[in-house]
């Protein structure tokens, strides 16, 4: 990406950007689909496991693989997916916990970050009602936070969709960088993916509502139990105080 | 036949042909010599074959060769002064004795204590604290007694301790040494030059050692525990790069001897703060330590999962609390309809979600505070304890005023005016007011689900 090899400059690019935490929200999951007629003792479902953004954009910009690591009995039970989306389809019976390793661009980290995920293929509660048409689905909302991200990473990933990029704190200029191919970064994105039509949404809004709601039953109790032990202290004479917990 | 004696069975109960033939075929072949019982050990017969190799077996050294004799004799030893001659066995070879110093003389060791000439006192070597008579008295001691200072300090004839007489004996010898050598680079290897004894130094240590012997069991596990929070704290220290607290206060347990601290401070080496900082009484660490300790680790990791970041912060807001306390607010979380792990962990609702946790925890320990209330005030009703109105309110809003540190300024104001504005019926979830009255509010799930 860069033209030049000066040093000072990829020690530039490399220079971590105080209090401007980058995130990545994503959602990892499976669908699982029983195969009906088809389904064998050993092959009963087929289903894919994935690692997408949370809208659906091309996690790519930052992942540079992902591994999945699936449980022994498989062939080659570590799966790498080069390039996004990163995902595996595999068909079997068993619901087993698989290891989904991602792995950073150099410029973005060089620790990789675990994902747990457990393969759900049966429905649970209406054991009776499998379908082949409709799957199981189980999806896990999460948010990769990079709390110092280096300059050169910053200045690639600023204006991309599938990141989400602070305010800039006060004199911090980055470098410019070469836009990304527009034409590359569709190819990772799932917005036409064939199983896009079972991606849950997931919104902050409904869950920061009810918080807020419940924050204000606790704040409203705590005021008022506040006055009454402060109507308390007339009568009673002085004590040493009991440990506040 | 004896077998059947010890468990007490009839002798009688194998036919009796058999016994009759068998007793007069082992009563012949028993060969004299060795007890019966041995014998049966070898099944009844001899062996065949000698089990061990004869000449395996060691010769008696050499007797051929030479004729050895033992014989009463006399002998000296060079590690006595008078000559007295004691006797002993000695082994004789060929009729020569043998030769060399009593074998144990060179055990004899003694220590080289440095004599001082009259002169030399007068010059190097006058004390305050010591006269010259004591002095002598003193280095004669130490050589009698082989610097043996415990003994030493028994029979000298003044009372002085132990580190007063070895603090005097190292730096005369010392003195004397660096006086005596041609330059002082000649002595400077020498170990008394090199690392002087050190009174105080000796003296703390001798304190701090005893007081260690001496703890109960109880003491032992408070250390224990000060030094893991100690190490824990270090390791914070480490771990924050920029000290985003100017200071992080350290934690103590109540009740600690002050001067107990200085002996694990002296001893573990590695709690930074000196004896003479005053730490703070209560048990509970700062919360904003916490979390700033948490946000250092994280940072270190340089890539996490926000659901993570948000179970360390939440375990670090919930450090100080107990378990029952942790499962309370579980619990409270659950009636109002949160889910104990957020859905969406955006940036947001972690903050929300945590800031919640928080002011839970505020809650109980105010109900708890409430409770405590009641049951002081119901016992003094009944007593004649003399009042004091004029003290109690500061002490209180005290207490408000520091739990009021783990709010942000912004919720107070808020909760405040909620209090006038509780009419106001608010969109989104309904909220339910609590009808309970002050005096019963002891249950804590009085919130109902608003799904």
């Amino acid at each position: 990406m860069l033209k030049s090899s000066d040093d000072s400059e990829k020690k530039n690019l490399a220079r971590k950007v105080k209090d401007s935490e980058i995130s990545v929200p994503i959602v990892y999951g499976n669908i699982a689909f029983w195969l009906g007629k088809k389904a064998s003792e050993y092959q009963s479902h087929k289903w894919t496991v994935y690692v997408r953004g949370a809208a659906n954009e091309d996690l790519g910009v930052v992942i540079k693989r992902a591994s999945f690591q699936l449980h022994s009995s498989f062939n080659n039970p570590t799966r790498i997916v080069e390039s996004p989306p990163f995902e595996l389809s595999e068909s079997g019976w068993g619901e087993f916990e698989i290891v989904i390793t991602l792995h950073f661009h150099s410029d973005v980290t060089d620790k990789p970050l675990h994902l747990y995920h457990h393969l759900k293929l049966y429905p649970g509660d209406e054991s009776g009602s499998l379908s082949t048409k409709k799957p199981v689905v189980v999806e896990s909302y999460d948010e990769i936070v990079f709390p110092e991200p280096s300059e050169g990473f910053l200045s690639r990933v600023k204006d991309h969709p599938a990141v989400n990029v602070p305010r800039l704190p006060a004199g911090v200029t980055l470098p410019p960088v070469p836009m990304e191919d527009v034409d590359k970064r569709k190819r990772g994105d799932t917005n036409d993916h064939p199983l896009s039509q079972w991606f849950a949404n997931f919104s902050e809004a409904d869950e920061l509502l009810k918080l807020a709601g419940a924050r204000q039953q606790v704040q409203a109790h705590i005021a008022r139990l506040r006055r009454q032990l402060s109507l308390m202290d007339g009568q009673p004479p002085q004590l040493k105080s009991a440990s506040d917990l | 036949m004896d077998a059947k004696d010890i468990l007490g069975l009839p002798k009688n109960a194998l036919p009796i042909q058999e016994k009759k033939s068998k007793p007069p075929k082992e009563t012949q072949r028993k060969p004299d010599g060795i007890s019966r019982e041995v014998y049966a050990l070898t099944g009844g017969l001899a062996p065949l074959m000698p089990s061990v190799d004869v000449n395996q077996l060691k010769r008696k050294a050499q007797s051929e060769n030479e004729k050895i004799t033992w014989q009463w004799l006399p002998f000296t030893n060079s590690a006595r002064k008078d000559n007295l001659q004691l006797y002993h066995w000695v082994r004789v070879v060929n009729g020569v004795p043998p030769t060399g110093d009593y074998s144990f003389a060179k055990y004899n060791k003694s220590v080289d204590v440095i004599k001082y000439t009259d002169e030399e006192y007068e010059k190097y070597l006058v004390d305050p604290a010591w006269t010259k008579e004591e002095t002598d008295r003193l280095f004669d001691l130490c050589e009698r007694f082989d610097l043996r200072f415990t003994v030493i300090a028994d029979r000298f004839p003044s009372s002085k301790t132990v580190e007063e007489l070895k603090n005097r004996f190292y730096s005369v010898s010392r003195a004397i040494l660096i006086a005596r050598a041609p330059s002082p680079g000649d002595v400077i290897v020498h170990p008394l030059v090199k690392e002087p004894y050190n009174v105080s130094q000796e003296i703390e240590r001798k304190r701090a050692l005893s007081m260690v012997l001496s703890h109960t069991k109880q003491q032992e596990r408070r250390d224990v525990e000060v030094l893991a929070e100690a190490k824990r704290i270090s390791e914070a220290r480490k771990t924050a790069k920029a000290a985003e607290e100017p200071e992080l206060p350290v934690m103590a347990d109540s009740g600690h001897d002050v001067t107990d601290r200085a002996a694990v401070a002296a001893a573990a080496d590695s709690i930074s703060p000196t004896p003479s900082t005053q730490f703070p009484s209560a048990t509970t660490a700062n919360p904003v330590s916490e979390t700033a300790s948490v946000v250092a680790s994280l940072r270190m990791l340089q890539v996490y999962l926000r659901s993570y970041a948000l179970e360390q912060m939440v375990q670090a807001a919930s450090s100080s609390a107990g378990l029952r306390t942790i499962k309370r607010v579980e619990q409270t979380l659950q009636d109002l309809g949160v889910n104990l792990k957020p859905k969406v962990p955006t940036r947001a609702v972690c903050a929300e979600h945590l800031e919640l946790r928080k002011e839970i925890l505020t809650l109980l320990s105010l109900q708890k505070q409430l409770q405590y209330k009641e049951a002081e005030g119901s016992s003094y009703r009944d007593g004649s304890y003399a009042e004091t109105p004029g003290t109690p309110p500061p002490k209180r809003l005290q207490r408000a005023a520091d739990l009021d540190r783990t709010f942000t300024p912004d919720s107070l104001s808020f909760g405040g005016e909620r209090i006038g504005k509780r009419d106001q019926k608010r969109k989104g979830p309904g909220r339910s007011e609590a009808p309970s009255s002050p005096a019963q509010s002891k249950r804590p799930r009085k919130y109902k689900a608003s799904e």
